[in-house]
């Protein structure tokens, strides 16, 4: 299908210009790995292992946070967005190739940031590990469109963490049951759902963002 | 030169919005009666019980403010005609109004009912915070983006998100109970008398009113702002 | 295929282009002109459908598939080669035998040398040649190009000269410039902003 061949050839595009320009991902690494160092010191002795998961999902959700500012600077530079916005596909297969490329860099932070943390702090099991999973859809999928959203103002490094960090406390409700309550797998739907619910509207409404 | 809605000739004139406000007026003085005097005193909490007449109707306008909010963006999107985004723009400011009365008047049935200025095992409360906090990041959006179809869409947009935003972040926060805090304090389901009953239905019909024509008054000011600067225009050139 | 009837934009208050007229059939060659500020892009962004008109009618034959737009910027990605700038392009725009197109675009405007390297490393100048390659990639029937000669050296002037007398008669064209004189040979319409 020549839509999923589009978005293909976005997402490997994002890919290959992060590899290039090189600098989203390493700050992404260095962030979340001196965030949970930071945590270390946060936490006085005594607390609960359960705080560190809450920790943990900070630490994501903030690591999130800054690679979705850089998300569209590539089409933010000489006026990429425009040519993308001009071309016959689908605007919505814009926002799916940069949600599946962030995904990507965010998984690729992760793939440091989660051995680190059972490292540092506490163990994860399975449906911890389902819940971040889960989380990082809904996360690039809601942040990738108001990423652009802030994007076409001033002031967007301000604007972003604001736009999303109301939409992101069900995620981080979602993931941080799944690591620690016995019953995990209501949370673990709870995150299906709101990525099922979200992602689909921000897959609708993308089109409407970025053209008049 | 004609402009979409003209207010001296559109369906809903101006000159009957003084009447409407003295009508809300005297519901809102109504409601204030029934709920501080003629209702029956609560037995468990006493005086303080009272705010509930105005503290939930508050609540639901402001919910019933954003679900306006977002019906006229999705108008705006459908029909692309940008009349719906001022509308769209006036009701989600009302909402937010009535969102932060809703914390206030919350945050002082707190204080008179358990001692506490906040508690987040009201689910009800710490859902109006997390809204409260995402429509202000409405405003921060409009506010940061020009003039135009760019701004109207994405806060149509945004207003969408946040619709949806209720009914999943209500999930979360019932979620959440299990693990962040426990339940300490509880509240009973008001239940209500008949003089209770009618009193809160009284106070709801008066603040939902109230939001209306408040809604109403502000989206005439706005209209004759923009009309009038149109009309400076079109003399200057 | 153009047609415009009382075509105005406005930001708010700042209005970007006063209520204007187009008429342009197939094929024909329309060359805006107008002071800086006079709206020469705004019109030219109205034309192509990456902004919506606040007021008036505009109705343009073509599709987005069949639709060039040479902008000020030129819409390609910083990081990428040449190659891959217009390989993207030509997988979203459905291009047909899209290497070899690629290629003798690149060649005919003197960038196959450059071709693997990054557009960050352009001059100016290349990176709008590397531009019109992206524009004309495609074949389209409408082509816009707003103020195509402010922005490149003169050898790819020269080449733009020689790819729209080339065109002539078989593309439908509007170009904005401030050198009116050098697309006098072409111009079938004339539109003054003031």
């Amino acid at each position: 299908m020549s839509y999923l061949a589009d978005v293909a050839a976005l997402t490997r595009k994002d890919l290959r210009v992060e590899l290039r320009a090189r600098d989203t991902l390493p700050a992404m690494l260095l962030f979340v790995l001196s965030t949970l160092v930071v945590f270390h010191f946060a936490l006085p002795t005594g607390t609960a292992d359960d705080a560190a998961y809450g920790l943990l999902w900070v630490a994501i959700v903030f690591t999130a946070l800054l690679g979705l500012a850089r998300a569209w600077v590539p089409e933010q530079e000489h006026g990429v967005l425009d040519g993308l916005v001009l071309a016959p596909c689908d605007r919505s297969a814009i926002w799916l190739g940069k949600t599946l490329a962030t995904l990507v860099f965010l998984l690729a932070a992760q793939v440091v940031a989660l051995p680190a943390f059972v490292l540092f702090f506490a163990p994860l099991d399975a449906t911890a590990l389902a819940g971040v999973l889960l989380a990082n859809l809904g996360i690039c999928a809601v942040g990738s469109l108001m990423a652009a959203m802030a994007a076409a103002g001033r002031a967007r490094e301000l604007l972003l963490p604001l736009l999303l960090l109301p939409l992101v406390i069900p995620l981080v409700v979602g993931g941080v049951g799944a690591a620690i309550s016995p019953e995990g797998e209501r949370y673990l739907l709870f995150l299906g759902l709101y990525d099922g619910v979200f992602a689909v509207l921000s897959w609708a409404s993308f089109e409407y963002v970025v053209t008049e | 030169m004609s402009s979409p809605s003209d207010p001296l000739t559109s369906s809903s004139p101006i000159r009957s919005l003084p009447f409407l406000a003295a009508v809300a007026a005297v519901l809102m003085g109504l409601a204030i009666v029934l709920a501080l005097v003629v209702a029956p005193e609560d037995a468990d909490q006493g005086l303080s019980q009272r705010i509930f007449y105005i503290h939930v109707p508050i609540a639901l306008t402001s919910y019933f403010c954003f679900g306006l909010g977002a019906w006229k963006a999705l108008l705006l999107l459908w029909r692309e005609d940008s009349r719906y985004d001022l509308e769209s723009y006036v009701a989600i400011h009302q909402g937010t109004i009535f969102g932060a009365l809703t914390l206030i008047t919350g945050s002082i049935w707190a204080k008179a009912s358990w001692g506490v200025w906040w508690t987040w095992s009201s689910n009800q409360l710490v859902l109006f915070l997390v809204l409260f906090l995402f429509y202000c990041a409405y405003f921060m959006l409009r506010f940061s983006l020009e003039d135009g179809p760019r701004r109207a869409r994405s806060s149509a947009v945004y207003a969408l998100f946040g619709i949806v935003l209720v009914p999943i972040s209500f999930l979360a926060i019932r979620l959440a109970e299990d693990f962040i805090h426990p339940t300490v304090f509880t509240r009973e389901g008001p239940q209500m008398t008949g003089t209770m009953f009618t009193a809160f239905c009284v106070s709801w019909t008066a603040v939902t009113f109230l939001a209306y024509v408040l809604y109403r008054v502000e989206l005439a000011g706005k209209r004759l702002d923009a009309d009038l600067r149109e009309l400076r225009e079109a003399l200057a050139s | 295929m153009i047609r415009a009837r009382g075509l105005e934009k406005r930001y708010g208050r700042r209005r970007a282009l006063a209520p204007v007229d187009v008429d342009l059939p197939r094929d024909g060659v329309l060359v805006v002109t107008g002071p800086n500020g006079s709206g020469k892009t705004t019109l030219l962004r109205l034309l192509v459908g990456l902004a919506a008109p606040t007021r008036g009618s505009l109705d343009v034959g073509v599709d987005r598939s069949r639709l060039g737009f040479l902008a000020h910027e030129p819409l390609v990605y910083r990081e990428l080669t040449a190659l891959e700038n217009l390989d993207l392009f030509g997988r979203l725009y459905r291009v047909a035998e899209r290497r070899e197109r690629t290629g003798m675009l690149l060649e005919r405007f003197g960038l196959w040398e450059a071709r693997n390297e990054r557009v960050a490393a352009y001059s100016r100048g290349m990176a709008q040649r590397l531009a019109l390659c992206r524009t004309l990639l495609h074949e389209p029937d409408l082509l816009v190009l707003d103020e195509p000669y402010a922005a490149l050296d003169e050898q790819g002037a020269a080449l733009l000269d020689r790819e729209l007398d080339g065109l002539r008669g078989l593309r439908t064209i509007v170009v904005s410039t401030h050198e009116p004189r050098r697309l006098e040979r072409l111009a079938t319409a004339r539109l003054a902003l003031a």
